[in-house]
């Protein structure tokens, strides 16, 4: 594997919860990421998997710096990023971008594609001269398969696939080595699903970019991904390949994600088991003790309620089923695939 | 799903096959050979088609075509010349009067753009010549109260509304003081402690009691607007306060104090006519539609007349703004165009 372009070491985004009108007293927090550490090396696409609020999202806001992290850092090429501010903050935003998950509400309906696409020149002006500005906004629709002709419209002009191409383009404008894609096509339809993917593949192979894919949908991140990471109410369960993952999950909670992947077969539906958990997911201002699924893991015993699992590759397992699992029954299990 | 290796050939590719030459119907097939995006886009005239275009500029193209804002711009552009050049429009002296002959007396519609034309008041004075010299007090009160609170109310809602926090807690507390003085009570006390009162200090009065109405809409507009995912985006860009404010946060949250400010316009425009009613706003010597409006109440059930005339003026100019701060609302929300 490559050197890694991006480290993440425990990060932790407690959100505050506090009472009262007027002398505020902080009574608890949400714990949205709780010590989450990955590595993602050049050219590589990482996928972080999960139900909702899991922190994926939240993760994703961290790492571009739109929230402060509470504890942990981000190291980009070495350097924390994490606690940056000001004009450093602004020269390391021109590497990290992102794609928003809905194109309808990330794009301002008040500006031309033009203008949409060419803020990041304005606010990076050492990226494109002004006399080059409009040709590069051209050819970043080009790039996206976007006619350059309809630079002078307006989002709302736009269906949903086109839109998510022209957040696409202003994610590329700066020329960044890693991009964010938090859940870049759960708004759009399959068809145009699929287009957008491919779009984002052919991207990554001609200007070297490095993703992190935050999806729910299972089938989509392992067509995408190298590496898999799946989280579970702020913590990184699981993380390994997408063979890793897919054919040889060893945590419950990645098992019980998988077993959930509809089957477009009928007959290989019929002899394949799924698992159904019981409960909620717990909330994250009050997580359960030890290890945070233990509360719908059909695996639990005392030892999960008191020790938390560390991601480590348990040393009991062989082959591909010897990669980063946090519980302390790390086994494999006859799951039909996706 | 294609293979993650699939090779994507850049001549066969679907996706760049968008000739620029298509047709007003976009259609083109994805890889899975399903009609995928069907889009129905008006060409750009092709002589522009090499100009850069702005929200603005844009606006202003549509705002030439509207019917509605015609109207209401020719109705304003004449308001504005009867303010500033009265004389043109009437060769009456608003403030002769001839008690003898002309006490009350009905509309002449023979006397076309005379002085009698609209009748005369109980002071004997021409009702059109007085129409046409109100304009200037009236439509300044009108036009500067509405700039001021504006102004004031526009930059105390929008820096409450982004910094939040302090900023907010401040800003809404000192705005909320400020709505619990009733208008005309509170400008009655802070006319009296002028040494003159002329149009100014009914402005200044006016606009220092009224921002607050303008602060709240702009507050709540800007609170929704900052939430959404293209400032976020801005933000990831690493585009600074001002840019968020002026670019992205102002132009999606203006339409609402538009429509409040020029609404509110014809009130101030009331508001001096009470204050000049109650004997602290403008005073007789001054022209203005509100004075009119008042002093005709007293002959309201022999001469209605004198009633009519000036707050005809009056709903005129007001509805004229309406329509002027609709049709460039309009104008600015590029979905409506």
């Amino acid at each position: 594997m490559a050197e890694p372009i991006l480290e993440v070491r425990d990060l932790v985004k407690h959100y505050p919860l506090t009472q009262g009108v007027l002398f505020k007293k902080q009574v608890g927090a949400v714990k949205a990421v709780d010590g989450v550490s990955f590595t993602l090396a050049k050219g590589e696409t990482l996928g972080i998997v999960g139900e909702s609020g899991c922190g994926k999202s939240t993760l994703a806001k961290v790492l571009m710096n739109l929230e402060r992290a509470t504890a942990g850092q981000v190291l980009y090429k070495g350097e924390d990023i994490s606690r940056l501010s000001g004009a450093a903050l602004k020269a390391v935003r021109r590497n990290i971008q992102m794609v928003f998950q809905d194109p309808y509400t990330s794009l301002n309906p008040r500006m031309t594609v033009g203008d949409i696409i060419g803020e990041p020149f304005e606010i990076h002006p050492e990226v494109a001269p002004k006399g080059d500005r409009r040709k590069a906004v051209q050819d970043l629709l080009d790039v996206v398969g976007l006619n350059p002709e309809y630079i002078n419209r307006y989002p709302h002009q736009f269906s949903g696939g086109q839109r998510q191409r022209i957040g696409i383009a202003r994610g590329l404008a700066l020329k960044p080595e890693i991009i964010i894609c938090d859940e870049p096509v759960s708004a759009l339809d399959v068809s145009v699903q699929a287009q957008v993917i491919n779009l984002l593949e052919q991207l990554q192979g001609e200007f070297e970019l490095s993703y992190m894919f935050i999806a729910h949908d299972l089938s989509i991140v392992r067509h995408i991904s190298d590496r898999v990471g799946v989280m579970y109410l702020g913590r990184m369960v699981e993380i390994g390949t997408d063979a890793e993952i897919y054919e040889h999950a060893t945590h419950p909670y990645t098992q019980a994600l998988l077993s959930a992947v509809p089957v477009p077969d009928p007959t290989g539906r019929e002899g394949r088991e799924r698992i159904i958990l019981s409960g909620d997911i717990p909330s994250p201002a009050n997580p359960p003790s030890g290890c945070r699924f233990r509360t719908r893991c059909w695996k639990a015993e005392e030892r999960c309620a008191t020790e938390v699992p560390l991601l480590a590759a348990p040393t009991l397992l062989t082959g591909d089923a010897r990669h980063d699992s946090a519980c302390h029954f790390a086994a494999e299990r006859e799951v039909a695939a996706a | 799903m294609p293979d993650r290796n699939e090779s994507i050939p850049d001549d066969h590719d679907p996706l760049r096959n968008i000739a620029p030459t298509d047709s007003d119907h976009l259609d083109y097939v994805g890889q899975q050979g399903l009609a995928v995006e069907q889009e129905t886009l008006i060409e750009p005239d092709p002589g522009k088609r090499e100009q850069a275009r702005s929200l603005w500029g844009d606006a202003w193209r549509d705002l030439r075509r509207r019917p509605i804002f015609i109207i209401s711009a020719v109705l304003i552009v004449l308001l504005i010349l009867i303010a500033i050049f009265p004389s043109l429009f009437t060769s009456t002296d608003p403030r002769a009067s001839d008690l003898t002959n002309n006490y009350l007396r009905r509309p002449d519609w023979s006397d076309f753009f005379g002085a009698g034309w609209f009748g005369y008041d109980g002071q004997g004075r021409s009702i059109y010549a007085r129409v046409i010299y109100g304009a200037r007090a009236s439509i300044t009160v009108g036009i500067c109260v509405t700039l001021a609170v504006t102004l004031l109310g526009g930059l105390a809602g929008m820096s409450a509304g982004y910094f939040g926090g302090w900023m907010d807690a401040v800003i809404s507390r000192i705005t909320d003081i400020f709505f619990g003085i009733p208008l005309l009570l509170g400008a009655l006390v802070l006319l009296n402690a002028f040494a003159t009162r002329n149009v100014w200090s009914v402005v200044i009065a006016l606009a220092f009691l009224g921002w607050t109405q303008l602060a709240r809409v702009m507050r709540g507009s800007v609170i929704t607007v900052k939430q959404s995912d293209y400032v976020v985006a801005g933000r990831a860009l690493g585009a600074g306060t001002g840019r968020l404010m002026f670019r992205h946060i102002l132009p999606n949250a203006i339409a609402p104090v538009i429509v409040v400010a020029t609404i509110a316009l014809g009130g101030y425009i009331t508001a001096e006519a009470t204050l000049s009613f109650l004997g602290i706003g403008l005073q007789d010597p001054t022209i203005s539609w509100g004075v009119d409006i008042s002093s005709a109440q007293k002959v309201i059930r022999q001469a209605p007349f004198v009633l009519f005339f000036p707050a005809a003026a009056l709903s005129i100019t007001v509805l004229a703004f309406i329509m002027m701060g609709d049709a460039v609302r309009d104008a600015l929300d590029p979905k409506l165009r």
